[in-house]
């Protein structure tokens, strides 16, 4: 099957839906590629890159789109574009099949595969297609770099000869994959950054990121399906948007993601919290595309209100093309991979694979979206902690009150041992017992925190300085006068013997092992 | 003068706390060996002088003199153990220090034996009193939980090098065959105390001695290779006691010191170790586990489950398409000397850009830490050799897992299969990343005999063959790719 690459034609995309390492992988899987020329100029991806790495060119649209078995695009082709595919073949980029309806009613019409990589499935198995995930990350860091560069201060806090500067403070709304990209990057910058999301699941990935995830307190999972976020209750509503009241007059940067599928984005900043910022702070509007979390949005512009520019690129993808290109053509490899099982260049569709089944929204004439719904999609960082809350569960199989009860009953007993050694023991042996107990204790707390890594030299050092017994040994020898006494110290000896090859092998292996443990660089 | 070799004993025993602190961090434990060595050599120094010392206070007895002969025969002791342990040093395999470290233990356990016995013959058991009955009972003690050490460490070795076994010997009714030897060793140590003859008293001792080896022999018998870690910790922890006991029975506080310290950290190590196997600390430190969850929890009904299977080529490739990388060895690595080939490999992937590190669960290996030692032997630097806690958050995000002769530590049963015997054992995640690739002889089931779930996903394959050999093909595989 021959795959052509056309250049992209919406109004500024830069990016495309292969480059040249791509390219050689999915020759690999058997198919030709033909690439229209100049299709990676914007990517930086030249033609002579594209051919070397075995790819025709082709200055011709038409044979582009109308002589290829399976195009593979970026955005949603227009309705020339569409015209020109072929009858029964198959197109693979964005398609929005819920915006797009006339779309892929017009491809499922011409019996065009359609496979929509807005529409791959949310389960692990389908992570390397997430083409969303893959441009959501992009955003997020170029959001971040869009704000630093209407930023007018330094995000790093330094203290200078001129005078200190505090870091800037970053507040990231939504912590989906743009969110947590977001909060990476500015941290790497040297930012304070603190993070909201109606989802308590993702405290922990943020918190991971170095972010302060921040908290109401209020109750309610804004969890919906397939890990995304869900419509939440007006008090909870209301409880939040005084949290940003008061953190868009604390921060200078806030970056909102707040999505929620099939649904206006909400709104979130408005006139009045704007106007609260300090002047030169800076909002990046991630969720411009769907009508903005802030109200004073204005899509695909950047604008300044009472001080405060808006950055409202939709295009966030597009201003990292390279980056972007490199990604989404990985994805489009790997979904290529999984639909070219025997390597031979030949796409299989196979609707019983549910990855396949989510991807395809237009076979054989057939209008396939949306699909049926997935049974189990995988919530998103839940299935670890609820694992661990049934460890635990299990665990408390006794009810405090006995645990209590044994504990009590264990501090009686020892008490009354001690009282009985307290009793009936001389001075002498209570001395001896008073180290014997203390030194248990200094045990334990010199060595509880010992590095896993470190466990065997421990070993080896705790079997070294249990030699000690030669000093008892040694203790031993010295009256040749009876037979008992000969004996003794006979025995004696043999225990100096042995303790002191436990000596001397215990502390030699573990000065060998020590040697050996080093330090990356 | 006489006070000296006290004082420098005071200083021994602080030297060897400072030397166990300076152990638990990788910056300080050169230091602390080091502190180790000198302590030790002091407390030998001090005990030569404090027996010079008791000459001359008790001049005209003659049996407390330190002659010419007692010199030298423990000059003799001193340079021959010397020598010999500096030659097991120096030969031991990297991958055999589990047997070191049990055969070491073993030694100690003679010695407080040995020691035991020779403070008995010497001693006057006509000057009775509570002081000498309690004398009595802490030779008795010294000895039982010397012997124990001695032989349960014999059969520790003996499963690690391979001599014994290591399956568990179960003997029907262990539990109370051990209880009843307790009991009657428990009984001799008091019968000791009411014996007036010696030739009766050693009869006696030598009977427990006897009896001590036994429950050892029987303690760790009972116990499969899988759960070794544990089992050498607490052999670790009994030999500690077995110096503290000769430490009362001699009266010498530095003994106790050391003995008390040693015993708390092996007890320490158990404690981890049983708490990474979600094991009870108790059920452990009694020996004998192992028993009750022998029955192997593969289903026998159902379909055969299927595997997908692998080659070295395409390893490499998802290898080398991934943008990192985390290899998890276990046991099987330490017995292949898979080590070095695997460092390789791991450099090689560094330098192509992808970030490779290791992943090691508590009780990977034989004993505690074994990976890390066998890691750092074949030059891997420390910071990138990562423990559960730190990697099982990253896994997810991760291309590629290359699993090396592991098994249980990587079992998904052990999170969702409550059935599972090892159900709640914290283990690595391994399965959330894209790729697992297993390398192993074949689908038998590991020591647990349990089967893993983990080898029948979608994204794990099986990589089959000796691991040594499927490394060194990986090995050369990735050479020919990368140059």
């Amino acid at each position: 099957m021959i795959i052509g690459i056309p250049r992209e034609t919406g109004n500024g995309e830069c990016r495309v839906a292969a480059t040249p390492e791509s390219v050689k992988k999915l020759i690999k899987l058997g198919y030709q590629v033909r690439v229209e020329t100049g299709c990676g100029d914007r990517a930086c991806f030249r033609d002579e890159q594209f051919t070397a790495a075995g790819a025709t060119l082709s200055s011709d649209r038409h044979q582009v789109w109308g002589e290829s078995d399976l195009v593979l695009k970026v955005l949603p082709p227009n309705e020339q574009e569409a015209g020109w595919l072929k009858s029964e073949a198959a197109l693979a980029s964005f398609i929005w099949p819920a915006v797009n309806k006339s779309l892929v009613d017009q491809l499922a019409a011409r019996n065009v595969t359609v496979l929509a990589m807005d529409c791959v499935p949310r389960v692990s198995r389908a992570q390397k297609l997430d083409a969303l995930s893959s441009m959501a990350n992009i955003a997020g860091y170029r959001a971040v770099v869009e704000a630093a560069n209407a930023f007018g201060s330094f995000f790093t806090g330094q203290i200078t000869a001129a005078g200190k500067v505090p870091p800037a403070k970053v507040l990231v709304i939504g912590a989906g994959v743009a969110g947590l990209s977001a909060i990476g990057t500015a941290r790497g910058l040297g930012a304070i950054v603190r993070a909201f999301d109606t989802r308590p699941a993702v405290k922990e990935q943020v918190q991971s990121m170095g972010a302060e995830f921040l908290e109401l307190d209020f109750k309610e999972d804004g969890e919906g399906t397939g890990g995304y976020a869900k419509v939440m209750s007006p008090e909870f509503i209301k409880a939040e948007m005084e949290l940003f009241a008061k953190q868009a007059r604390e921060v200078d940067i806030i970056v909102t993601t707040a999505l929620i599928p099939g649904k206006p984005a909400p709104k979130l900043i408005t006139a009045e919290m704007v106007r609260s910022m300090r002047p030169g702070s800076v909002i990046v509007d991630m969720a411009a595309e769907q009508g903005g979390n802030c109200e004073l949005t204005k899509p695909g512009e950047k604008t300044c209100a009472e001080g405060v520019t808006i950055i409202g690129y939709t295009d966030l993808p597009s201003r990292l093309p390279t980056q972007s290109s490199t990604l989404y053509a990985n994805n489009l490899v790997n979904l290529l991979t999984d639909m070219t099982p025997a390597k031979d260049g030949q796409l299989l569709v196979n609707m019983d694979d549910q990855v396949i089944r989510g991807t395809v929204v237009a076979h054989q004439g057939a209008v396939t979206w949306p699909p049926p719904q997935i049974v189990n999609p995988s919530p998103v960082g839940s299935s670890a902690s609820a694992a661990k809350a049934e460890i635990k569960h299990e665990k408390a199989t006794y009810p405090k009150w006995l645990q209590q009860a044994w504990a009590g009953a264990g501090i009686a007993v020892l008490l009354g041992l001690l009282g009985l050694i307290g009793v009936y023991a001389p001075p002498d042996f209570v001395g001896h017992f008073t180290v014997f107990v203390l030194s248990c204790f200094i045990g334990w707390q010199v060595v509880w925190n010992v590095t896993p890594a470190l466990h065997t030299p421990l070993m080896s050092v705790t079997n070294a300085i249990s030699g000690i017994i030669v000093v008892g040994g040694i203790m031993q020898v010295g009256s040749f006068g009876t037979w008992g006494g000969a004996f003794g110290s006979i025995l004696g000896a043999l225990a100096v013997l042995i303790a002191t090859i436990n000596i001397v092998g215990g502390f030699l292996v573990t000065q060998r092992m020590l040697g050996m443990f080093r330090k990356q660089g | 003068m006489s006070s000296l070799p006290l004082i420098a004993w005071l200083v021994a025993g602080i030297c060897f706390i400072f030397s166990l602190g300076g152990l638990s961090r990788h910056e300080t434990s050169r230091r602390g060996n080091w502190l180790g060595i000198i302590g030790m050599t002091l407390a030998v120094l001090a005990a030569f002088v404090f027996r010079g010392a008791q000459t001359q206070v008790v001049g005209e007895e003659t049996a407390q003199i330190l002659g010419a002969v007692g010199y030298s025969l423990l000059l003799i002791a001193l340079v021959g153990g010397g020598v010999v342990g500096a030659m097991l040093a120096k030969r031991v395999e990297m991958t055999a220090m589990p047997q070191l470290v049990a055969i070491l233990h073993s030694f100690v356990g003679l010695a407080a034996v040995l020691v035991g016995l020779s403070n008995y013959l010497q001693l006057d058991l006509t000057h009775g009193g509570v002081e000498l009955v309690i004398h009595l009972i802490e030779i008795g003690l010294g000895v039982l939980i010397g012997g124990l050490t001695f032989t349960g460490s014999i059969v520790a070795w003996g499963k690690l090098e391979g001599r014994f076994d290591s399956k568990p010997l179960l003997l029907p009714a262990r539990h109370f065959i051990l209880a009843g030897l307790v009991a009657l060793s428990l009984l001799l140590v008091f019968g000791l105390t009411s014996i007036t003859a010696t030739w009766l008293g050693v009869l006696l001792l030598i009977l427990l001695t006897a009896l001590s080896f036994a429950i050892g022999a029987l303690l760790v018998l009972a116990i499969g290779g899988a759960d070794m870690p544990v089992v050498v910790s607490m052999l670790n922890s009994y030999s500690g006691w077995a110096a503290a006991a000769t430490g009362f029975m001699l009266k010498n506080d530095l003994l106790i010191l050391t003995g008390a310290l040693v015993g708390s950290s092996g007890a320490i190590l158990s404690y981890i170790m049983c708490h990474a196997m979600n094991r009870s600390f108790v059920s452990v430190i009694l020996g004998g586990f192992g028993g009750e969850s022998s029955a192997p929890a593969a289903g026998g009904g159902g379909e055969p489950k299927t595997y997908h299977t692998t080659n070295t080529g395409e390893t490499v490739d998802w290898l080398l398409n991934s943008g990192s990388v985390v290899i998890v060895p276990g046991y099987g690595m330490a017995v292949a000397q898979a080590q070095h080939p695997i460092r390789e490999i791991c450099e090689l992937l560094k330098k192509q850009g992808i970030e490779t590190r290791f992943a090691i669960h508590p009780v990977a290996g034989r004993l505690p830490g074994h990976m890390n030692v066998l890691l750092a032997e074949a030059n891997v630097p420390y910071d990138i050799v990562l423990e559960m806690e730190e990697i099982n958050h990253d896994l997810p995000a991760t291309g590629t897992v290359l699993i090396i002769g592991a098994n249980d530590i990587v079992n998904p049963g052990a999170q969702d299969d409550p059935s599972s015997p090892i159900y709640g054992m914290p283990v690595l995640e391994v399965w959330k990343a894209e790729h697992v690739v297993v390398l192993k002889r074949s689908m038998a089931t590991g020591y647990s005999g349990v089967d893993n779930p983990l080898f029948y996903k979608d994204n794990t394959a099986m990589l089959f063959g000796d691991a040594k050999a499927s490394v060194d093909g990986l090995l050369q595989e990735l050479r020919a790719r990368v140059s």
